[in-house]
C-alpha cells in the first residue's frame, strides 16, 4: 500500500476525534436530561423504594429487569472481538472497537443500577464487609467488576498503535487531547518487539473475557434460577440468558454501527458488506435464542403444572399477552425470517429490524422479572388493590432512563475523543490484502 | 387473654428497664457501671447521686439522666445468639381459625406496621374446586433449609440455633433478594419511612422485635424472639381467641396452645391430626405444622370466599 492511501485511511478515521459544537450540543442535551432523571433518583433517595411500583409481592421490577438487559448488552464485546476475532473473522474489524464501547458502557452503567434497585444504597460496603459467598449477589459484584475492567482494558490495550498515530498525525486538537494520547499511547513506536508484545497481552484479554463474560450472565440468571419460584426454577436459565445477550447486543452493535458511520462519514470503512455479515450474524444467535425459547416455553407448557400454569397462562393469553407475542414476534421470530432475505440485510432495513430487536430484548427482560412474581404459591390477600400488579412509575421510567442516558455519554464521549475504526488493523488488513492479491 | 395490647407495652418495658437498670451490666459485660437503685435528689434539684456497682456515690446533672434501655449493639449481639437447648415449633390448628384476625393485630402492634404490613397473615384457601374452603394464618414458616438465608449477600437474616429466622435491619442492604427467594410469600419490606417513625427514631434497635423499623430495610416474623426470651409464648399466639395455635420446644415434645394454656405432647398431637407442613416438596423443612381444616368448628363465608384470591 502506498503512503498515500496510508493517510488517506489515517486521515479519514481521525476526522472524528476533534469535538466540535454538534457534540457539545449533544452532550448539553444528554447532560440537562440527565440531572432532571437524577432528580427522580433523588426523590427515591429521600422518600423510599415506595415511589417505584414495587410492593412485598413484586418486589423486583423494571430496576432489576434493565439490570439483567444492561448485562446482557454487554456480552457483545466478547462475542464480537474474542469469539469472531479468535476464530479468524476479519470481517468485524471496523466493528470491534464500537462492539468493546458498548460492553464497558452497558457493564458499567449495570452496576450503577443495581444500585438504584437498593433500599440502602449507603450501605453498600456492606457487600464486601460483611459478603458471603453462598449469595449469587456476590458473585455478580465479582463478576461484573472483573468485567467492567477486562472490558476497559480491551478497549484501550488494542488501541495503543492508534493513539500513537492519533498523536502524530494531530497536531492541531487541544492540548489535554494530546496529553491523553502520549500518555496512553505507552511510548509506542511500532517495532517488533512492542508488536509481539501487545499482540500477545490482547490475546490473553480475548481468551480471559470468554469465560467472565459467560459468568456475567449465567451468575445473573442465578438470581432467578436459584430461588424456588415457578417461572424462574428453571434449569436452562444460564444459557437461555447468555444466547439471549447475544440477540440484544447484536441489535445494540447493528444501531451503533448505523448511527456512527452516518454520522462519522464512514461509508468506507463501514460497508454495506460488515451489514450483510452483522445480519447473518443475528439470524444466527436468534435461532439459537429461539431454541431456548422453545425449550423454556413449550416444556412447561406442555405438562401446565398448576403454580408454572398461572405464569404461562397470564403470558401466552393473559395480561402479559400482548407484550408476550410482540416480544416473540416482532423481536424474534419476524427477524429471522426476514434477515434471511439479502435485501433486509443493508443498513437501513436492518436498523429497523435491530431496533425492534433490541425494544423487545428490552420487554423480554420485563416478562422473565416480574409475571412470576405476580403468581406466588400462596394467594395475595388482604392488601391493597396496587399490592397485586406491577405498574412502573415515573420516578422509575425516570430512573430507568437516566441509566441509559449514562451509556449514552459513555458511548459518545470515548467514540468521540478516540478513533472509533481501528486504523492500524485496517491498514495491516489492507496491506495484506494487497500483498496477497500481488502473490 | 392476659396479654393484650397494653400491658404487652408494658411488659416489654418493664422487660427492658429490668435489662437497663438491674441487669444489663450482668448480660452485656460491656457495661461497667449501670445507674443504681436509689438516686436522691439534691435540694438544688439539679444534681442527682447514684450508686454503682462498685458501690461509690456519683453526682450527675439532672437533665441529663434518661432510662439505660440497652444499646443496639447488645440487643444485635445476644440476638445473633439463640437461646441455647431449644427449638421453638408452632402448630396451627386450620380446623379451629375462623379468621378473627387477632394474632395479627397483636403482631403488628408489637412489630410497628402498618395494617397492610403482615408477619402473620391469614389467607382464605380452597385447594380445588368441590373441595372445602378454609383459613390459614401464615406466618414465617422458619425453614431449616431457608432460601432467603441462603441468598442474602450480607449475612443480614440468619438462622439461630434455637429455630427462628431472623433479620437485622442495622446490616439489611435492601435488596430484597430474600423476598423473590421465600416460597411462602413470609417477607414484607419498608417501602416508605414505617409507622411512627419519628416517634421511635431514637430508640436502641431490638434484633428479637426488629423495632424501631427501617425505610429501605426488609422485615419479617420473628417467632416473637424477644418474647421466648422471657419464656413467654409468641404475640399471635397468646392472642388468638380460638385456640388455634400450639408454640413450644421440639427437644421438649411439648408444646401449649396460646388460648388453653394447654401444653400436649407435640408428637402425640402431630400423630393424632395427621398434621402436615407447607409445600414439603419444595425441601425448606418448615418449622410450622399445619393440622388439617377437618370439622371445622365454623361455616365459612360464602361470598367472602373466592374475594381478593390473585392466583
Amino acid at each position: 500500500m502506498d503512503e498515500k492511501t496510508k493517510s488517506g485511511i489515517i486521515h479519514d478515521i481521525l476526522k472524528s476525534v476533534k469535538l466540535n459544537n454538534g457534540f457539545y450540543v449533544w452532550m448539553a442535551f444528554l447532560t440537562v436530561s440527565l440531572v432532571f432523571c437524577l432528580t427522580a433518583y433523588y426523590q427515591q433517595l429521600t422518600t423510599g423504594l415506595g415511589v417505584t411500583g414495587l410492593r412485598d409481592y413484586i418486589s423486583w421490577g423494571m430496576y432489576i429487569s434493565n439490570f439483567v438487559f444492561f448485562v446482557a448488552s454487554s456480552l457483545i464485546g466478547m462475542l464480537i472481538s474474542s469469539v469472531l476475532g479468535l476464530t479468524g473473522q476479519k470481517w468485524v474489524t471496523p466493528i470491534t472497537r464500537m462492539a468493546e464501547i458498548i460492553a464497558f458502557a452497558f457493564a458499567a452503567v449495570a452496576g450503577l443500577v443495581i444500585v438504584s434497585d437498593m433500599g440502602r444504597p449507603e450501605r453498600l460496603l456492606n457487600v464486601f464487609l460483611y459478603g458471603r459467598f453462598q449469595s449469587p449477589i456476590l458473585w455478580d459484584v465479582t463478576v461484573v467488576t472483573t468485567y467492567v475492567m477486562i472490558s476497559l482494558l480491551l478497549f484501550i490495550v488494542p488501541m495503543v498503535p492508534d493513539l500513537a498515530i492519533a498523536y502524530n498525525n494531530r497536531s492541531d486538537l487541544p492540548k489535554w487531547q494530546r496529553l491523553l494520547y502520549k500518555l496512553l499511547s505507552l511510548n509506542w513506536i511500532g517495532s517488533e518487539e512492542q508488536k509481539a508484545l501487545l499482540h500477545k497481552a490482547v490475546r490473553i484479554l480475548l481468551i480471559l473475557v470468554i469465560p467472565v463474560a459467560l459468568a456475567i450472565h449465567t451468575v445473573t440468571s442465578w438470581l432467578f434460577a436459584v430461588t424456588p419460584r415457578a417461572g424462574w426454577n428453571s434449569t436452562i436459565f444460564g444459557p437461555y440468558f447468555v444466547t439471549g445477550a447475544f440477540v440484544t447486543g447484536v441489535a445494540s452493535v447493528i444501531i451503533a454501527m448505523y448511527v456512527f458511520r452516518k454520522i462519522y462519514h464512514l461509508q468506507e470503512y463501514i460497508k454495506d458488506i460488515h451489514f450483510d455479515k452483522i445480519g447473518k450474524l443475528l439470524v444466527l444467535v436468534s435461532l439459537v435464542y429461539l431454541y431456548f425459547n422453545i425449550n423454556e416455553f413449550l416444556v412447561p407448557g406442555y405438562k401446565m403444572p398448576k403454580h408454572e400454569a398461572v405464569t404461562l397462562h397470564s403470558l401466552f393469553s393473559g395480561g402479559h399477552a400482548i407484550m408476550f407475542w410482540f416480544v416473540q414476534l416482532a423481536g424474534l421470530i419476524i427477524p429471522i425470517f426476514l434477515l434471511l432475505l439479502k435485501k433486509f440485510r443493508k443498513p437501513t432495513p436492518l436498523l429497523i429490524i435491530g431496533l425492534f430487536v433490541f425494544v423487545g430484548a428490552w420487554l423480554k427482560r420485563y416478562l422473565i422479572v416480574i409475571p412470576t412474581q405476580e403468581h406466588p404459591f400462596l394467594p395475595i390477600q388482604n392488601v391493597p388493590e396496587s399490592y397485586t400488579f406491577y405498574q412502573p412509575t415515573f420516578t422509575e421510567i425516570c430512573i430507568t432512563l437516566a441509566s441509559f442516558i449514562l451509556v449514552l455519554i459513555i458511548v459518545s464521549v470515548l467514540a468521540k475523543v478516540f478513533p472509533l475504526i481501528p486504523i492500524q488493523e485496517t491498514i495491516d488488513e489492507r496491506n495484506n490484502k494487497t500483498e496477497s492479491h500481488e502473490e | 387473654m392476659e396479654d393484650n395490647k397494653e400491658p404487652k407495652e408494658n411488659k416489654r418495658r418493664e422487660f427492658l428497664k429490668t435489662l437497663g437498670i438491674i441487669g444489663a451490666a450482668g448480660a452485656s459485660g460491656a457495661m461497667a457501671l449501670y445507674f443504681g437503685q436509689q438516686y436522691e435528689k439534691i435540694k438544688s434539684g439539679k444534681k442527682v447521686r447514684l450508686l454503682t456497682v462498685d458501690n461509690k456515690v456519683v453526682e450527675f446533672e439532672n437533665g441529663e439522666l434518661k432510662e439505660f434501655k440497652g444499646t443496639t449493639e447488645d440487643f444485635i449481639a445476644r440476638g445473633r445468639e439463640g437461646i441455647p437447648g431449644k427449638s421453638w415449633v408452632m402448630v396451627i390448628d386450620l380446623a379451629k381459625c375462623r379468621n378473627a384476625r387477632k394474632c395479627i393485630g397483636a403482631c403488628q402492634n408489637a412489630h410497628h406496621l402498618r395494617p397492610e404490613q403482615y408477619h402473620v397473615n391469614t389467607l382464605q384457601m380452597q385447594d380445588s374446586e368441590i373441595t372445602s374452603p378454609y383459613f390459614m394464618p401464615k406466618p414465617c414458616q422458619h425453614c431449616d433449609n431457608p432460601p432467603c438465608v441462603s441468598v442474602c449477600p450480607v449475612d443480614a437474616t440468619f438462622k439461630r440455633t434455637d429455630g427462628p429466622v431472623l433479620i437485622d435491619n442495622e446490616r439489611c442492604i435492601g435488596c430484597r433478594f430474600c423476598i423473590a427467594a421465600c416460597p411462602y410469600s413470609a417477607r414484607i419490606f419498608n417501602w416508605f419511612d414505617p409507622k411512627d417513625a419519628e416517634k421511635f427514631a431514637n430508640d436502641p434497635y431490638d434484633i428479637e422485635l426488629n423495632v424501631p423499623q427501617k425505610r429501605g430495610t426488609v422485615s419479617k416474623c420473628l417467632f416473637s424472639a424477644d418474647r421466648l426470651r422471657k419464656n413467654e409464648l409468641p404475640y399471635c399466639v397468646s392472642n388468638c381467641p380460638n385456640g388455634v395455635y400450639y408454640f413450644g420446644d421440639k427437644n421438649e415434645d411439648a408444646v401449649t396452645n396460646g388460648t388453653t394454656k394447654e401444653t400436649v405432647r407435640l408428637s402425640t398431637l402431630l400423630k393424632d391430626n395427621a398434621a402436615y407442613r407447607l409445600m414439603e416438596e419444595l425441601g425448606q423443612e418448615p418449622r410450622v405444622y399445619y393440622l388439617p381444616p377437618k370439622n371445622r368448628l365454623f361455616p365459612f363465608p360464602e361470598e367472602e370466599n373466592k374475594k381478593d384470591n390473585h392466583v
